[in-house]
């Protein structure tokens, strides 16, 4: 088929290209102590807060930004970006909200309102560095549920949040992370009190609006014992000719028969074919199966972002923990991905999976890369792993480099790889059988990324796959 | 009637020049067998007739129920109702076997200007033609082809057919790999959908199907031609003295 068939078919237009027209407070672009004991008195932090911010930022000037993913891009100029910018207006409560932000994100599908907002689902919005409404807080509160802002926790639940921040990712994890843990600006933190299901979705929308700003923000979630949440991300920000900057960290903790299920759908601007413009999505996500029996599972939608770096994982500490991880990438246009997980058995009969979907096009380059640790006391650990590559055309390229390190000789890890293109055939098969040309390529995606889409909470399979279409099809505009 | 007219019509894969002028007319209602050697141009033939992307038409006109095809997309041509049933039906893995079903009824549905069938409404009408042909009903939820024995994948094509109702029906090697239990049931669907409208064109390298499914007429495809077109009669000739008497003949 014509290459420049398919690329009409595969240039979706990004649909959440938007600004929100909003009076922002931006701090001037920079890097110093100065700015972060900004950020955190603008945060009204209390002073161990700042310390530690200090100590992570002393550390960063130390370190140099990693190159060792399958990833090219212009060098990032950390004293041009500005670290934190708000709306103006600081609301006390949903009622001083700015209209403009709530009739944004009823743009973007969620709606704030009281009486409108999504049954069984919790929303905390963020809008660039803050929190500006979190929904449902006070019934989740009934049953011990915190969800509320990183920011409120910080001063509201000061025990929690030293415990178990940079318990996961610590403080200088990697470059991105030590960036992050000095600048980081806003993001969510949830607690599930022992033997509690939380009774209802929870979800972050994080929105990028101010021009010339970076995104840092953080997510802490303790799932305290037999307790369980699905919590879920999505994310989008205005089309701009610059680069943006986003390099988030999250880090879950389960303790004994507790579960998280963690879904992202990541839908940051990507940027044009020439590459012009998009967001650097550097995050840093982890989870630890702290307690025996605990399972952590991420599922992960990305079809944002012009450099995608990232690798939600999975430490399996205690003894029968699970953990998780599935993806589906999308690379058209310039993008380019590096994605995957590491799971890292330490526990006895501990087990993990891995299912990973790439799909690129135009020119999108899409790489997995991950890691299979067990050590030296994982008796009986299994993984295995599923990495299969899609092509749409012929300028885009497809990567897997899966590692396995091995200290227990029992331990049983299976991987299969597969890269495929959309054949001609298949795309011919469905033509003739009456079913037009756009139709079939989402339909063969889809029918691709399925075991992914199934295992994501219904709502959001719905959102994902309304969002393949519009990113692969150009279609809905 | 003719439904399906071939005139003088010279296609190439790639730079090969395959069919070379070759002419063929589909009579409402009736069975036309094509049977030739290997490499007369049997799947070339059917391919340019469903716009396959290794054919291309380099002289000659397809004409179905009057009017010119052979510059239409594959969709539309299937959506007219001509209907290929592949040779080797390509798998395609993770689409569900009755969403993809009924998205193909619906786009011809619409195209006849009549009304989509809801997915109960759809089901119904799936489940009734698998209990004919034999199929089991894990049919519905299979990922289309994938995984499929050679009988099931051609059972398959049929109840496509059955479900589709084109106008004009190519078999292409219906018969290879079946059993001889696939090959009755598969028949039997063939079969049933003759209705006095409905043009068939059967390619076949052997005439083992044609004991199943009788045809009206035989046309030997050489070298790119039709070279000879008989009643069924001609089979048992074909099957003694091979193609090449025909060639003496012409």
């Amino acid at each position: 088929m014509e290459s420049t068939e398919l690329d009409k078919a595969v240039s979706g237009e990004y649909a959440l290209g938007f600004e929100i027209d909003i009076e922002t407070d931006v701090a001037p672009p920079g890097l110093s102590e100065e700015t972060i004991a900004f950020i955190s008195k603008k945060k009204n932090e209390p002073d161990w807060m700042l310390e530690l911010r200090l100590k992570a930022f002393h550390k960063w000037q130390t370190m140099s930004e990693p190159h060792w993913g399958k990833l090219e891009y212009e060098p990032i100029d950390y004293q041009s970006i500005s670290y934190f910018a708000a709306p103006k207006q600081a609301p006390e409560s949903l009622d001083e909200v700015d209209p403009k932000i709530i009739e944004a994100y009823k743009k973007l599908g969620i709606p704030l309102e009281e009486q409108k907002q999504l049954q069984g689902i919790a929303v905390d919005a963020v809008v660039d560095s803050v929190s500006v409404t979190t929904t449902y807080s006070e019934e989740l509160s009934k049953h011990g549920v915190i969800f509320c802002s990183i920011s409120d926790a910080i001063r509201d639940y000061p025990e929690l949040v030293k415990k178990y921040m940079f318990s996961v990712v610590p403080m200088t994890d990697n470059y991105f992370a030590t960036l992050n843990s000095a600048v980081f600006t806003d993001g969510t933190f949830v607690y599930i009190p022992k033997g509690v299901r939380c009774p209802m979705e929870l979800s972050t929308y994080f929105r990028i609006n101010a021009l010339n700003t970076g995104q840092f923000e953080r997510t802490l979630i303790i799932a305290d014992e037999g307790s369980y949440v699905s919590y879920n991300e999505g994310c989008s920000a205005p089309t701009r000719d610059d680069h943006q900057l986003h390099a988030a960290v999250v880090e879950l903790v389960t303790m004994r028969d507790a579960e998280i299920k963690y879904s992202t759908i990541q839908n940051w601007y990507p940027g044009d074919e020439t590459g012009k413009g998009g967001i650097y999505n550097f995050v840093t996500k982890r989870g630890l199966c702290k307690g025996d029996n605990s399972k952590i599972s991420w599922t992960q939608v990305e079809t944002g972002s012009a450099i995608t770096w990232k690798y939600p994982s999975c430490i399996l500490k205690g003894d029968n923990s699970v953990g998780e991880f599935y993806s589906v990438a999308v690379t058209t246009l310039a993008q380019q991905a590096d994605t995957g997980t590491k799971m890292i058995h330490l526990g006895k009969n501990t087990s993990s999976t891995i299912i990973s979907k790439g799909i690129s096009a135009m020119k999108g380059q899409n790489t997995y890369r991950g890691l299979v640790k067990i050590g030296a006391n994982a008796t009986n650990a299994r993984n295995y792993s599923e990495c299969d590559s899609l092509l749409i055309g012929s300028n885009c390229g497809a990567h897997t480099f899966p590692y396995l390190e091995s200290k227990d000789t029992q331990g049983q890890v299976e991987h299969e790889a597969t890269t495929s293109k959309i054949s001609d055939e298949q795309l011919f098969y469905l033509r003739q059988r009456g079913i037009n040309e756009e139709d079939a390529v989402s339909m063969i995606v889809h029918g691709f990324c399925k075991e992914v889409f199934s295992q994501l909470p219904m709502e959001y399979a719905v959102e994902a796959k309304a969002l393949l279409e519009l990113t692969l099809e150009g279609s809905v505009g | 009637m003719i439904t399906l007219d071939i005139q003088n019509l010279e296609a190439k894969i790639g730079e090969k020049q395959i069919l070379k002028g070759l002419n063929l007319q589909l009579e409402e209602g009736k069975v036309h067998a094509i049977m030739g050697p290997n490499g007369a141009g049997k799947s070339t033939l059917s391919k340019a007739i469903v716009g396959h992307y290794d054919v291309s038409i380099v002289g000659g006109d397809i004409l179905f129920k009057g009017k010119s095809i052979k510059d239409m997309e594959p969709e539309e041509r299937a959506k007219e109702g001509i209907f290929l049933s592949f040779q080797n039906p390509v798998e395609v893995p993770g689409v569900n076997n009755a969403y993809f079903l009924r998205t193909a009824l619906n786009a011809k549905r619409v195209h006849e200007g009549k009304e989509e069938l809801n997915a109960a409404e759809f089901l119904r009408l799936m489940k009734s033609h698998l209990s004919e042909l034999g199929m089991k009903p894990d049919m519905i939820s299979r990922s289309l082809n994938e995984g499929f024995s050679g009988g099931e994948k051609k059972r398959n094509e049929i109840l496509q057919m059955l479900i589709l109702e084109p106008d004009v029906i190519i078999l292409d090697e219906i018969d290879s790999g079946l059993d001889i239990d696939a090959l009755r049931a598969v028949s039997e669907g063939i079969n049933k959908m003759k209705d006095g409208k409905r043009s068939f064109l059967v390619i076949t390298h052997y005439s083992r199907i044609l004991d199943y499914i009788e045809p009206d007429y035989i046309h030997v495809l050489k070298d790119g031609q039709i070279v000879k077109t008989a009643g069924a009669e001609l089979v048992a000739q074909l099957e003694e003295e091979g193609y090449d008497s025909i060639a003496i003949e012409q």
